[in-house]
């Protein structure tokens, strides 16, 4: 059971590790301190909602604030006492923003809530999901992603991989938690191992941790289930997850893929303790090991509160004299804290004080030399010169051919950059970079589609009140006519047939006018053009004396499908056009216009407008003339039945408004 | 600085400029043993050349001059260039063509890390195509010669041209020359091979360049894959023209430790401005140079082929990272992407 294979990842580094300094010192339990800043913020995701009020009393446990949707956790107080503030405090992250933080002073009782035992075996998943939200229980490795969303149902997993590699420099915290707190481990794991219903379970552990490595297999000998011990070899960064994954298993996950599409989840030694603790003791993730090493006094180990602000914690270390800078984590994905007075996060494993010659400052940036030390180094087996020359020209297009989000940042290729360049700065960057832009691009397609909606709505106030307008002068004129006598009424009747006849005549002059003048502009133009003209303007002139008749709603409906038409037109004349380009670009099968160009729906709209338009113009060429004059006099009629009708209701109107 | 990472591995470009020097110490011994004093006056030559050059030429272009300078590869590009040249030579020849290679195919390029083309090799082209009578004046190996050329009177030759009185004649063909000539006039090598002292000393500085060049593959300064595809490259080429006519063409060891092989392959080649980044690309680069430098070699019109070999391929070296980009950790099933 000692010697496992493992499946070596492509590059890493082994920069010195520097454990020794404190991978001696037990964990101690940190005093408590004068004041917590507890953020709300506690995992990657939404903060939690906010519970407490100034002023309120709260006991050590007692929730804080709750999960704000999905990935959110529960915020908690590390211990019993007051909470004199809420508001904005640095965050302990390296852009050093602020975020609402819950400040708390400990009245020292450090008195619990009442805590309960979870009976994770006889509930079902997604209870066993919230209660472990709520509880706070995030990735304590340092990437702080909720844990919850990493149970997956039964049968998904058939191996969890326990992450005790601890590959970064410095950190001994993982180091001694196995040593100390190795059954603790193995029953968290034994949860998840049942509850995900994985089959085996591999612990994974950097060769320069024998003791941990030792303890850890005797305590798997009273575990209760099958795990076995994984010892790599010390490797920067084995204990990044896909990496390990891949040394245990042989399995590669890609970027931007899960491992549990794989059977495959990775638990962090500290998390899975945590787990434990929520499982069987009912107590949230209050507290968690962290290093103090650098150039200090006494480096060593310690349960901290989260929420300990980092400058009350160093003097438990010593910082010696000449120290320029903290470092928040390992020196290789770390970054330097922003001030001291931040609280500690669930991501902080390691304080790293800079100063000596611990962690000097990095000489002058030299040119790249194309060396390939990067690509050699690179555990994602990315080009990391080309990614960086891309970066320096902002061809972002090409960084992202070269696969630049599957970066994991874990600093190798700067390690070992003979010209000192700092790549891992370039490759954020150009994912800011990328990632301003698609906001932008974002940004700019919603300004105009708002800008296209505008118009329309100035549009269509405009014509609603031209059509307002219209209808009053209208309603007037109906007035006018219902009011007078019969004589008149007949009167005006004959003397709008007779305008209808003259308007009539007038088209078909128009029509007969316009067919030769079309024929002399266009020499080209073929008989099925022409009768289709005549056809057209036909049915535009049935259509104005349509108009004519009908009252403002019918109009208006009239109106919009005018509109409508003339879009589909435009649309038409448009697909046309890329056709007619797509047919010049390539004189083989000309493709379908529309399809690439436009979107579905707008594609489809067209298409019924085209095959309606269709079917009327074959209707139309299908009728002899005699037909086309019933066709006239039917409608003429229906124009007149309508008439009567408006005139009848607004004779109705005016009787009612004069009773 | 606030972002990681903090830490950083002691191997900066200085070391690995100095190893690289370092490197080429038993061949330069070599050669000062088989050629004299020269070879040394031609390298203190070109490396004041170089750094003058450099120097004013990081100070017209803005930048600062000493962490640029100190970086030593001005030094490594001199002492490349030096040695390609006869030991003998005018002067002019070792200042014109570093020169060059710093001011033309270096700083012109936009410095270090920015040049298309070995600046070393540009150097020694522009003097080879503008001076090819004293760019092949080889001096036949003193050492093995006799009477012995002194001191004093290699340094006066190559500052004045003047000969003292006993000598009429150092200048002697190459081995390759030799045999390149032999191969045009349909000379078999045994009789090319007639004449003493043939070559050794050649064969002895390349011997001392592979012993440099193995020392720098296991100092990690470079990797086996540029040369060996090279010497590869070279090696079977010649072994194919070998057995098809061993009467004319020379045998492949010959080639391997003939002219600029050996340097070549481990100094020239290897560097990584100017060569591909790619595992795949770097075989197929070098594999390609060291085809070209045979058939340059044997069948063109210059003594030896490695510098334009490595000139030619320098053009597509971009060319080639783009088509042989390795598949990305995770994504190997899909194959390499274009």
């Amino acid at each position: 059971m000692n010697e496992r294979t493992f499946f070596p990842f492509h590059g890493g580094v082994h920069p010195p590790e520097h454990k020794n300094l404190s991978s001696g010192a037990p964990i101690q339990r940190a005093p408590l301190p004068s004041r917590l800043v507890v953020p709300l913020l506690q995992s990657i995701g939404n903060r939690a909602r906010l519970l407490v009020n100034v002023g309120d009393k709260v006991l050590k446990g007692q929730c804080i604030g709750v999960p704000d949707g999905a990935i959110s956790v529960g915020a908690h107080a590390p211990t019993s006492g007051v909470v004199t503030a809420i508001g904005p405090a640095t965050l302990a992250h390296p852009s050093g923003l602020t975020e609402i933080a819950v400040t708390i002073v400990p009245d020292g009782e450090d008195r619990w809530i009442e805590r309960q035992a979870f009976d994770w075996r006889n509930a079902n998943i997604r209870a066993v999901r919230d209660y472990l939200r709520d509880m706070g229980v995030v990735g304590l490795g340092g990437a702080i992603f909720p844990s919850h969303l990493k149970i997956t149902d039964k049968g998904k997993v058939h191996t969890l991989i326990v992450n005790g590699a601890e590959c970064e420099p410095y950190i001994t915290c993982d180091d001694r938690l196995m040593r100390e707190q190795a059954a603790g481990i193995l029953t968290g794991a034994g949860i998840v191992r049942e509850l995900m219903g994985a089959e085996r379970v591999l612990i994974g552990i950097e060769d320069n941790k024998p003791e941990a490595a030792a303890a850890m297999r005797e305590a798997i000998k009273t575990c209760g289930f099958h795990a076995e011990v994984g010892v790599v070899p010390t490797l920067y960064p084995s204990g990044a997850a896909k990496q390990l994954i891949k040394l245990l298993t042989g399995i590669e996950i890609a970027s931007g893929t899960r491992s549990t599409d794989h059977g495959v989840q990775c638990f962090n030694v500290a998390t899975l303790l945590s787990i434990w603790r929520a499982m069987e003791f009912g107590e949230p993730a209050l507290a968690r090991a962290v290093t103090l090493t650098g150039h200090v006094e006494r480096p060593g180990n310690y349960e901290v509160l989260i929420g300990t602000p980092i400058d009350e914690l160093l003097p438990l270390a010593g910082v010696k004299p000449g120290a320029d800078g903290y470092i928040y984590g390992g020196p290789m994905m770390g970054f330097e804290l922003p001030a001291l007075s931040v609280g500690l996060s669930k991501a902080g494993n390691c304080v790293i004080v800079r100063g000596g010659d611990v962690l000097p400052q990095r000489p002058i940036e030299l040119p790249c030399i194309r060396c390939g030390n990067c690509a050699d180094a690179c555990p994602v087996e990315l080009q990391p010169m080309d990614l960086y020359w891309f970066a320096r020209s902002k061809r972002f297009d090409k960084s992202e051919d070269w696969e630049l989000f599957d970066c994991i940042e874990c600093g190798a290729c700067a390690y070992v950059c003979p010209s000192n360049i700092r790549l891992v700065d370039y490759f954020r960057y150009s994912k800011s970079e990328i990632w301003a832009e698609e906001r932008q691009n974002r940004a700019a397609h919603h300004a105009r589609q708002r800008h296209e909606f505008r118009q329309f709505r100035e549009e269509r106030e405009k014509r609603e009140k031209a059509e307002r307008l219209a209808a009053r002068a209208a309603e007037k004129h109906q007035a006018a006519v219902s009011s007078a006598d019969p004589a008149d009424a007949e009167r005006a009747a004959k003397i709008k047939a007779a305008m209808e006849r003259a308007a009539a005549k007038q088209a078909d002059a128009v029509v007969e006018a316009a067919a030769p003048v079309a024929a002399e502009a266009q020499a080209a133009l073929d008989p099925e053009k022409a009768e289709r003209i005549r056809a057209a303007m036909e049915k535009r002139a049935a259509e104005k004396a349509a108009l004519e008749g009908m009252s403002p709603e019918e109009k208006a409906a009239k109106e919009a499908e005018k509109q409508a038409k003339i879009q589909a037109a435009m649309e038409r004349a448009a697909a046309k056009k890329a056709e007619k380009a797509a047919a010049e670009a390539i004189p083989e099968p000309a493709p379908k216009a529309e399809a690439p160009a436009l979107d579905p729906e707008k594609a489809e709209r067209i298409r019924v407008a085209m095959q309606k338009r269709e079917e009327e113009k074959a209707r139309l060429a299908a009728m002899s003339p005699a037909e086309r004059a019933a066709l006239d006099a039917e409608k003429a009629a229906r124009i007149a039945a309508v008439k009567e009708k408006a005139a009848a209701m607004k004779a109705a109107q005016n009787e009612n408004k004069t009773e | 600085m606030k972002t990681s990472p903090f830490v950083a591995q002691p191997m900066p470009l200085q070391t690995v400029m100095l190893k690289v020097v370092t490197a080429l110490v038993p061949g330069i011994l070599l050669a000062v043993w088989a050629f004299g004093i020269g070879v040394l006056v031609q390298i203190a030559l070109a490396v004041a050349v170089a750094l003058a050059t450099e120097a004013a030429c990081l100070k017209l272009r803005g930048y600062p001059v000493k962490p640029f300078l100190l970086d030593g590869s001005a030094v490594v590009t001199a002492c490349l260039l030096a040695l390609s040249i006869p030991p003998l030579g005018p002067w002019w020849l070792a200042v014109l063509g570093t020169a060059v290679a710093i001011g033309l195919a270096k700083h012109m390029y936009g410095g270090l890390g920015q040049n298309t083309f070995n600046p070393a090799m540009i150097g020694f082209a522009v003097l080879i195509v503008s001076f090819p009578a004293q760019m092949s004046r080889w001096a036949a190996p003193l050492a093995l010669a006799q009477p012995d050329l002194g001191a004093l009177a290699q340094i006066a030759y190559i500052f004045t041209g003047h000969l003292p009185l006993a000598f009429d004649a150092v200048a002697s063909a190459t081995p390759l020359d030799a045999v390149r000539t032999g191969l045009l006039q349909h000379l078999t090598l045994a009789d090319i091979f007639k004449a003493p002292l043939f070559g050794v000393a050649q064969q002895w500085i390349a011997a001392g360049y592979l012993v440099g060049g193995l020392y720098l593959w296991q100092q990690k300064v470079i990797r086996w894959r540029l040369p060996l595809a090279f010497l590869g490259g070279l090696g079977l080429t010649a072994l194919v023209f070998w057995l098809v006519d061993s009467e004319h063409y020379a045998s492949p060891l010959f080639h391997l430790f003939s002219g600029g092989a050996m340097l070549g392959a481990f100094f020239i080649i290897t560097d990584p401005v100017t060569a591909p980044t790619t595992p795949l690309g770097q075989l197929i680069f070098a594999a390609l140079a060291g085809l070209l430098a045979y058939l340059i070699r044997t069948l063109g019109g210059y003594p030896d082929g490695v510098a334009f070999a490595v000139l030619i391929l320098n053009i597509v070296g971009p060319f080639i990272d783009q088509y042989t980009q390795p598949a990305v950790f995770g994504r190997k099933k899909k194959g390499a992407k274009a």
